[in-house]
């Protein structure tokens, strides 16, 4: 048991099962799953399914914060990439060359390749230029909605094109696709990082980066990397988030997305530090947020006191991964030896 | 900045001066305020108006008070996230109780300002108590302010208090222009923030905490009260702004301010203060802020330009000031 609950999975894991059976408990319909039209439903799948933005990029943030980063651009990555998929869509059909499949890779290819191009601007102002991350990702948190509204003229842009809306509300195999988006870059991410040395690297830069500049690591290539995934992956959240809803916001999109996916990585067990991090646990992180929106809705709570929530949930997971906090809780837990009278 | 410059030949003083980052940096600011006044001045009818000038206090009061607060905070090379989501709680707070409940606008203020100093000093107190990162403890109090806002009122409450319209319509004369109450209110919490950076025992702490923590804690310096005084400034300074910002919009709402925390951070950074602490003046912040109502003044004249221009435009004198500063700090 003790040696169960000392695997860094365990407390994330115990978290978002005891949040999913409070819910079933106090609403038995919660957990159940059915298929209908060939399609899986559920509150389980509509979940994972509207978690799948959050979780992308926060995979996207733990790599960049195992390196002792922070992208708190991803908001407005995510915006530009959404306004970016729009546009050339909308351009392509209006210019009439909207043959088959063709304005759906190009605004795939686009969108990406804009998002890859943000990261990258983030990863060189902090790898080459050695400003502070936060404020280098600043720059682009401030620019960035301003850049997608001059894109779209500041109009909210729809999104007619009917195979677009594959991307963020079709399914696969009786699940959504959004969910096998995750899995592959999820997969994709492990085998890189487990199977290359790479996931040595990034551990190596976050505990100590001096320490990996004499051992030869190449920070000053593996970082703007880093960064560039981060911003492909809010590109990726760019294209589910704008798909699902068939329009894309400059303005709206994405917002506050940079603060859920800081959270999502520290419920993860990633230490917000550097040095030690954990996908998977990012994953369930992504999926506690999700789950915990979800609860608030379905109780009928007002939905502001998600924010509530949440900003409750960091605080107390930040004080549990406290070392003097977690004295002072232990030494009020045990009696204190009798001082000699 | 020691007394023995009273000897020296005022030539050894400037160059002194020209190798202080924080002074050059400020250099650097007002030369930019001054040149976009001009080229406003030239391309635009009517731009060199007095009352034009007196407007960038009046329409950025509370951005100014903000900033003030957040000056204090990056000195001592932590952040402050919070202060847009104080501000809106502050709004919602002061219009609920003065609209729904009866209270005395002055009396609503007090318990405001209150409020945001004890929100303010308890994010300070878990920061220094238990080592957790500015940058996470304040955006976790972002949520919070914001999200006890909407519980507050989830629709914007427009206020028609007399005392609070009275407030609103006062103008104090400048010559031919004029001046709102609440830019006199920021220019007085300027004047008192510079006499506290440079002259009492808490601002020389601050500077010591942004240079070195360690070094001062060994000097003795009371570092663990003053970190925790310094977001209690900012929470204040937020209250405050908040309290402006009723009196300047007449209403209260939970999304008002947003993304204001960011305004401050690049006003205080356009200003000189490098963001890794310890150098930096309040005066660089009040030129930092005018800069940045003067880009939407320049806009607004122009009429022809769309208004995200101005947030494409702060990101670029952002970048341009933070490689300014790198390239400072590396010559030093």
């Amino acid at each position: 048991m003790r040696r169960l609950f000392a695997h860094p999975l365990a407390w994330p894991l115990a978290a978002l099962a005891l949040l999913l059976l409070a819910n079933g408990l106090f609403n038995p319909g919660f957990l159940a799953l059915q298929v209908r039209d060939g399609h899986l439903y559920g509150n389980l799948i509509d979940i994972a399914n509207r978690a799948a933005p959050l979780a992308l990029v926060s995979m996207g943030m733990t790599l960049v914060i195992a390196v002792r980063g922070l992208d708190i651009s991803v908001g407005a990555v995510l915006a530009i990439a959404a306004t970016v998929a729009a546009w050339t869509i909308t351009h392509l059909e209006a210019g009439g060359s909207a043959h088959g499949l063709l304005p759906l890779f190009a605004a795939i290819g686009a969108a990406l390749g804009i998002a890859a191009l943000c990261g990258l601007w983030n990863g060189l102002l902090v790898a080459r230029a050695g400003m502070q991350p936060i404020v280098a990702t600043l720059i682009l948190m401030v620019a960035g909605r301003g850049l997608a509204q001059l894109i779209s003229d500041g109009q909210i842009l729809t999104i007619y094109y009917a195979p677009y809306a594959f991307i963020g509300r079709g399914f696969l195999l009786g699940l959504p696709f959004a969910l096998f988006v995750v899995a592959f870059v999820f997969v994709a991410l492990k085998l890189l990082l487990d199977r290359t040395a790479l996931g040595l690297f990034v551990r190596a830069i976050g505990d100590n980066p001096a320490a990996a500049r004499l051992a030869g690591v190449r920070a000053g290539a593996i970082m703007p990397a880093l960064y560039l995934f981060c911003g492909l992956s809010a590109g990726m959240a760019g294209l589910l988030v704008s798909s699902n809803v068939a329009s894309a916001d400059a303005n709206n999109a994405g917002q506050l997305l940079e603060l859920d996916a800081i959270l999502a990585v520290s419920l993860g067990g990633t230490a917000l530090t550097g040095g030690r991090f954990s996908l998977a646990g990012t994953l369930i992180g992504a999926l506690i947020i999700q789950t915990l929106s979800t609860t608030i809705y379905s109780t009928g709570l007002p939905p502001q006191v998600n924010l509530v929530a949440k900003a409750l949930l960091v605080v107390v997971v930040l004080l549990l991964q406290a070392p003097r906090f977690r004295q002072q809780m232990l030494s009020l837990l045990r009696p204190r030896p009798r001082s000699p009278a | 900045m020691s007394g023995t410059s009273a000897a020296a030949p005022p030539r050894n003083r400037l160059a002194r001066a020209a190798r202080d980052p924080a002074a050059l940096s400020l250099a650097v600011t007002v030369s930019l305020f001054i040149a976009m006044a001009l080229s406003g001045g030239f391309a635009y009818q009517g731009f060199f108006a007095p009352q034009v000038f007196l407007n960038l206090l009046i329409d950025n009061a509370f951005l100014l008070v903000v900033a003030t607060g957040m000056t204090f905070v990056i000195l001592t090379g932590g952040i402050d996230l919070s202060v847009g989501a104080v501000v809106a709680f502050t709004t919602v707070l002061l219009a609920s109780l003065v609209e729904h409940h009866g209270w005395h606008p002055l009396g609503a203020m007090a318990l405001a300002l209150m409020a945001g100093t004890v929100f303010g000093a308890s994010m300070g107190l878990m920061i220094q108590r238990y080592r957790l990162p500015p940058f996470v403890v304040t955006l976790a109090g972002m949520f919070l302010a914001r999200g006890a806002a909407t519980l507050v009122s989830v629709d914007s409450i427009g206020m028609n208090n007399g005392f609070q319209m009275a407030l609103a319509g006062l103008r104090i004369p400048v010559g031919s222009a004029s001046l709102s109450v609440g830019a006199v209110t920021a220019l007085v919490v300027v004047v008192s923030a510079i006499v506290l950076a440079r002259s009492t025992q808490f601002g020389r702490t601050v500077y010591a905490i942004g240079g070195n923590e360690q070094s001062a804690v060994l000097m003795g310096l009371p570092v663990a009260s003053t970190i925790v005084r310094v977001y209690a400034l900012s929470g204040f300074c937020a209250a405050l702004a908040g309290v402006l910002y009723t009196v300047y919009m007449l209403s209260g709402y939970s999304l008002h301010a947003t993304g204001l925390e960011l305004d401050a951070i690049a006003a205080v950074v356009i200003g000189g203060t490098l963001l890794s602490g310890g150098s930096g003046h309040v005066v660089g912040t009040l030129f930092g802020v005018l800069v940045l109502g003067l880009i939407q003044t320049l806009i607004a004249f122009d009429g022809t330009l769309s208004s995200w221009w101005t947030r494409i435009v702060i990101g670029v004198l952002l970048l341009l000031f933070c490689l300014l500063q790198r390239l400072l700090v590396r010559r030093r």
